[in-house]
């Protein structure tokens, strides 16, 4: 299977404190990669200089065998990169249906019946539909989640990032994000920064382990799972002892 | 046909037949009142739809009107090209300063926006043996004639008002439902997240920006063909802070909110004025009201209470 998307030697440091540091990554078409690490390993610096947030102090970034570095986050994304915000971020005054429609309507243009299909469609697939009427700010925080993630299916993207998307889910929203995800995992990469176990362990076909800032472990969950370097970065012990 | 397409096709037939009903000094007022509120719907579409808070679109109308006046002052080119010069130079001025200021957001751009527009104005002043500085010029009413029609006389001149805002208030309807005016929207929502949808927000604000300038070109330009007087204080700081007053009390992020302001602050100082000299108090008084009680403005309101997909 091709590589969709990879790194070489990224790097970024904040004031000579190295947050990410020499990372070289490869993820393949198809794939649902799980990016695990404690607080403070680099993931969210991380998945910021990959979808152009924040530029890299050294190294380089392809997607789908073109070289991004020096693009904008917008440029990305019509490449066919999409993130969710770790921090729930809506339109918050505008109506989930709106929300969506802004998500669908940047690709579909000023093709009205095709952006309402698309909307429609992101809705049912999420669980929204007969929400789609509401103020975002008005949804409950779960259904904020799933927004998030509706209008990342709109874009049809050819990379998702989802940067911590159960965080604040209840048990029962998170069943029903697992199955979502699965669904989603037919048509697109997934890139999943999670710190919730049971969802990583669950849904990633492979998981990535950082630890301050540099690779430590990449391999299957069950892999990962027995990694004693990894249980040792968990468990604050360093790895030297173990 | 919509509810909000009557709404607006309903105030432009009402401002049409108060053509031939308003005694002559309320029919002055209204074309003035008209002139302006299209300066007030091009503010609008900067602040109002895109959150863009310029504290310096006087240099925009000054523009309009400065590149109008100036040409009929020293050329015989004529009001109706002299007009579309207006507009290309208040384009041409939102393109530059939009290029430089956009690098900024927030407070930095209100600032930088005001700088500019001192600029223009102290440019107005300085060259004053063509401007007249403050004192400005009366543009002759020969030179304020299209197709044989003079301007100056109240009917035209009313008319010629009312075109200029019907096709401005519509239009700003039309921009509101299509797709670049609810990107607007988002970018004045949440930027950061338009980006991540991958809109070119600087390009789009750029967009908004131009087009705001255009409109409040048109309105500084028709101001100075329909009303015959071009002069700095067009130009200066009150110039900047009106369109915001305007639209804030009218309802930002409206359609019609533009005018409604426009139109209730002009007759709130023609009215308190007729009652004191102090009439910038009672002007003051309205304005705390309005602020404490109707916040999003008098259309805002509207559509807080009773009409939630007012456009």
């Amino acid at each position: 299977m091709s590589t969709i998307l990879s790194t070489r030697g990224l790097s970024r440091s904040f004031a000579g404190l190295r947050a990410v540091h020499e990372v070289d990554f490869d993820l393949p078409q198809g794939e649902i990669r799980a990016l695990i690490g404690p607080n403070g390993a680099g993931k969210t610096t991380f998945v910021s200089m990959l979808i152009g947030r924040l530029p890299p102090s050294s190294g380089q970034i392809s997607f789908d065998g073109r070289d991004v570095t020096r693009l904008s986050a917008p440029e990305r994304v019509r490449l066919g990169m999409a993130y969710t915000f770790q921090i729930t971020s809506v339109f918050s005054r505008l109506s989930a249906h709106e929300n969506v429609a802004l998500a669908a309507r940047r690709r579909l243009g000023t093709d009205a019946a095709a952006v309402e299909a698309e909307v429609a469609g992101a809705l049912e697939r999420t669980g929204l539909s007969g929400r789609g009427g509401e103020v975002a700010e008005d949804l409950s925080y779960g259904h904020q989640r799933l927004l998030e993630i509706a209008m990342g299916l709109a874009q049809r993207p050819r990379l998702m990032i989802l940067d911590e998307p159960t965080q604040g889910l209840a048990e029962s929203e998170i069943e029903s994000f697992k199955a979502l995800i699965r669904d989603l995992a037919r048509e697109t990469t997934i890139l999943l920064i999670e710190h919730n176990m049971a969802v990583v362990m669950a849904l990633a076909q492979r998981i990535t382990v950082l630890n301050f800032g540099e690779v430590l472990a990449e391999g299957t969950p069950e892999e990962i799972h027995a990694n004693p370097e990894v249980q040792a970065a968990y468990l604050g012990t360093g790895g030297a002892d173990v | 046909m919509s509810r909000s397409l009557i709404l607006h096709l309903g105030l432009i037939a009402v401002l049409f037949a108060l053509n031939f009903v308003l005694p002559p000094y309320a029919h002055g007022n209204i074309a003035r009142v008209m002139t302006l509120a299209v300066y007030a719907i091009g503010y609008n579409i900067a602040f109002g739809y895109t959150g863009l808070l310029s504290l310096g679109h006087a240099m925009f109308f000054a523009a309009g009107m400065y590149g109008a006046g100036l040409l009929l002052r020293f050329t015989d080119m004529g009001a109706l090209p002299a007009y579309a010069a207006g507009l290309a130079a208040g384009g041409a001025l939102a393109l530059a300063v939009g290029l430089l200021a956009l690098r900024t957001a927030g407070v930095s751009f209100m600032i930088v926006t005001l700088m500019f527009s001192q600029a223009v104005y102290l440019a107005i002043l300085y060259f004053g043996e063509w401007t007249r500085g403050d004192e400005g010029f009366v543009i002759a009413s020969a030179d304020r004639m299209i197709a044989g029609v003079d301007l100056a006389a109240p009917q035209a001149r009313y008319l010629v008002a009312w075109g200029l805002f019907s096709v401005a208030l519509m239009f700003l309807l039309w921009l509101v439902r299509r797709p670049s005016g609810r990107v607007f929207v988002a970018i004045r929502e949440n930027e950061d997240r338009a980006r991540l949808l991958g809109y070119d927000t600087f390009r789009l604000k750029l967009l908004s920006l131009v087009i705001s300038g255009v409109i409040s070109a048109a309105s500084g330009a028709a101001y100075a063909i329909l009303f015959g007087y071009a002069g700095a204080s067009f130009a200066g700081v009150q110039y900047s802070i009106f369109p915001m007053l305007w639209v804030l009390l009218g309802g930002a992020g409206t359609v019609i909110g533009p005018f409604l302001g426009t139109l209730f602050m002009f007759y709130l100082i023609d009215l308190s004025s007729g009652l004191t000299d102090a009439y910038m108090l009672i002007a003051g008084v309205a304005l705390i009201g309005l602020t404490l009680f109707a916040p999003q403005g008098i259309a805002g309101e509207i559509r807080r209470r009773f009409w939630k997909d007012l456009p």
